[in-house]
């Protein structure tokens, strides 16, 4: 076990940098294993997927067709010395046909360090919106929102450091801000990397009653980019592209700064506050993105024609999900984008960037949980991403071993 | 510049101190009556849960960060009981004061004998925790250790009230010691009463009055009943009557009421913590209440 025991290493290190020599002897590190099946039929052809008037990045895009491994993860967590907590996550899943393995997380953050503050550290899921920092197993569908596949990537996760505030207040109040290297998408891994991408976030939340309770968030991020492609791992996707069409295909690529400004909320009943028997969660996010550059035509790594670029782009969804039983869920959802880019129209057009089109998708789910490890989900997906109408069935099996399952919020 | 930064810095600092109280966090509601005994006006409280709540399967709710943020004692049962929201709490709250090891972290369960330890745990057994049954608030004979440790921790969070809280729990464990006799004579009629219990979380009251559990509606601890397990409790029962069904004001009514109509056997509903019924008000009531209740069942 080699991550494990690097994993060791590193939390000693930080453990005496704090001063805690003690720690290792007292450090339990606890795996965790979650498998992730899912089966997937498109009626379009899922190679052929795009979101028109936005560039599709990281991990955005469909789940392969037939049979895959989805978010496969495999994760080691601690607490040393009760101050310092870390966690390590390895993820492998199929991508255009191929097995991948990433390292996803490897964070270390304080634990009650006092007056409500709390700095974290390494590779983690950034706190931005409400889905952002939590793994897909944990979500009520087996796909992420349109908006997140079109703005972060699917989820933005990245090198970097957060500090967050609880405030000593009655009412739930979190504050944080983030400073990333900016490597991952929506930003992009060439270029200058001097934490410079940064976040500011902050929630709110309480409850109405003993039966509901709610979380209203804003956040906002801010980086750069050079060269930002489709895909996230552009010199393969370019061994395709070449392949696959002669060296006729022109690959666009973003260059400049983007902010996105996110607001989300969720709103939870649970009879009695007992949501393990039944429960109702209603959840929304709201997105708007600027981004300000230009737009390259790449062919075979040369600029071949190039415009002034101006994106401006909005996209949200809303969901309602009920458990009518403690084993069975049903959920709604429906998701929108909008966009209103500028630049050369025929560029533009060219891109997949032009904002003639706003995508669109309804699903229905039902999950089956059995038990507190084990969900299989079935889902449909009425899918307008494209102007022809994708019918899409997922079904998604989870099962989870190790560390007892968390009931975050 | 510079001054005006660190002068909002010490006033936001500055606000969570309030010197007046104690703010103490409760994890079940037994532990914020037993803390109202000791602390008095001393304390200000705020309990995470309800008796209509099960304890094992609650949110990390912001609310309870919120309380989790500002408490200086935090007071809960332990021995995992809590285990799928506590430790959350724990970590986001950014709170030192309530960390594991330290003075304002309290868990009663690490203050008396568990009962059911096991050498393995694994998930074919369900939902049983390794320390040790976790309900150990109905066996009063708990109440004692855990009282006396809860006002050492006092006494040591807030030394200017030392003498206020020593003299409360002198008064408390007098009470207490009263109270103890009176249930024990009361509860003569009850000794070795057969019965039949929703959930395993009686196994402290069973070991106090020895009552019999005959069978259990769940199949395995935290599983929820099944047919199939509920007509193998019903073929039990004919070998081994038992006579009342126990039930806690959070678990699901009907299986009970099935058995109940199946069998004639009583399904009653115990308190099973402060405010589970009308008459359970404070940890005294909570024990009359109970006993009063299997007396009725019994005659």
């Amino acid at each position: 076990m080699n991550l494990s025991k690097s994993f060791a290493v590193c939390a000693a290190a930080m453990a005496s940098a704090f001063g805690y020599d003690a720690a290792l002897a007292e450090t339990k590190l606890e795996p965790s294993l979650i498998i992730d099946l899912r089966a997937a039929s498109y009626s379009q052809d899922p190679e052929e997927y795009s979101l028109p008037g936005f560039q599709l990045g990281g991990e955005g895009g469909l789940s392969d067709e037939g049979l895959s491994l989805g978010h496969t993860e495999f994760s080691m967590s601690g607490i040393f010395a009760d101050k310092i907590e870390g966690k390590f996550t390895a993820v492998i899943h199929h991508h255009m046909n191929e097995v991948e393995a990433d390292m996803e997380e490897l964070w270390f953050q304080t634990i009650g360090l006092g007056n409500g503050l709390t700095f974290k550290g390494g590779r983690f899921f950034s706190d931005i919106g409400y889905l952002n920092n939590k793994h897909p197993h944990m979500w009520d569908f087996a796909d992420e929102p349109l908006v997140y596949r079109a703005m972060l990537g699917g989820q933005y996760n990245d090198d970097g450091l957060q500090a967050s505030w609880i405030a000593p207040t009655e009412t739930y109040w979190r504050i944080g801000v983030e400073a990333f290297k900016g490597a991952q998408y929506p930003f992009t891994s060439i270029g200058n990397h001097n934490l410079d991408t940064y976040t500011i976030f902050t929630k709110i939340g309480g409850d109405i009653d003993e039966s509901q309770s709610w979380q209203l968030g804003l956040s906002y991020l801010q980086g750069d980019s050079l060269l930002r492609q489709s895909g996230h791992d552009h010199e393969h996707e370019d061994e395709h592209a070449d392949e696959d069409h002669a060296g006729e295909e022109h690959e666009p690529a973003f260059s400049g700064d983007s902010e996105i400004i996110g607001l989300d909320f969720v709103y939870k009943w649970a009879p009695g506050g007992n949501p393990r028997n039944r429960s109702f969660v209603f959840q929304m996010e709201y997105f708007h993105q600027r981004e300000n550059g230009r737009v390259d035509m790449l062919h075979e790594d040369v600029v071949e024609e190039s415009t002034s670029y101006k994106g401006r782009q909005n996209g949200a969804y809303l969901q309602g999900v009920y458990k009518f039983h403690p084993h069975w869920k049903a959920g709604l959802r429906y998701d929108r984008l909008f966009s209103d880019n500028s630049g050369d129209a025929d560029i533009l057009e060219e891109a997949g960037l032009a904002s003639d089109y706003d995508p669109y998708r309804a699903s229905a789910m039902l999950a089956w949980l059995p038990n507190e490890y084990t969900t299989l989900r079935f889902q449909y997906n009425y899918d307008k991403s494209r102007p022809e109408t994708d019918h899409q069935f997922l079904v998604q099996f989870v099962y989870s071993f190790g560390a007892h399952g968390a009931h975050q919020f | 510049m510079t001054r005006k930064i660190l002068f909002l810095c010490l006033l936001v600092f500055a606000l969570p101190v309030n010197a007046s109280t104690i703010n103490i966090f409760a994890c079940e509601p037994e532990w914020a009556a037993l803390a109202e005994e000791i602390g008095g006006q001393k304390i200000s409280l705020f309990t995470a849960t309800t008796a209509f709540q099960d304890p094992h399967h609650i949110e990390a709710r912001p609310s309870l960060l919120a309380k989790a943020r500002n408490s200086d004692l935090l007071f809960c049962t332990g021995a995992d009981l809590e285990a799928g929201w506590l430790p959350i709490l724990l970590r986001k709250s950014g709170n030192g004061r309530i960390q594991s090891g330290e003075t304002g972290h309290l868990m009663a369960a690490d203050h008396v004998d568990l009962l059911e330890a096991r050498q393995k745990v694994d998930r074919s057994m369900g939902d049983v925790h390794a320390r040790g049954n976790p309900h150990i608030h109905l066996d009063p004979r708990n109440i004692v250790p855990i009282a006396d440790e809860l006002t050492k921790r006092l006494m040591q969070i807030d030394p200017a009230n030392e003498s206020y809280y020593e003299s409360r729990l002198s008064d408390f464990s007098k009470r207490w010691k009263k109270a103890l006799v009176k249930w024990e004579k009361q509860s003569a009629a009850i000794r070795r009463m057969p019965i039949v219990v929703h959930h395993r979380s009686w196994v402290y009251l069973e070991n106090w009055l020895a009552l019999r559990e005959v069978a259990t509606l769940e199949p395995k601890p935290g599983v929820p009943p099944t047919s199939k397990h509920l007509a193998n409790v019903v073929s039990t029962l004919k070998n081994e009557p038992a006579r009342a069904v126990i039930r806690s004001p959070y678990q699901d009514t009907r299986a009970s009421q099935w058995l109940e109509k199946q069998t004639g056997i009583t399904a009653i509903l115990l308190p099973y913590t402060v405010g589970g019924t009308e008459a359970a008000k404070d940890l005294f009531t909570l024990f009359d209440d109970t006993i009063s209740r299997l007396q009725k069942a019994i005659n």
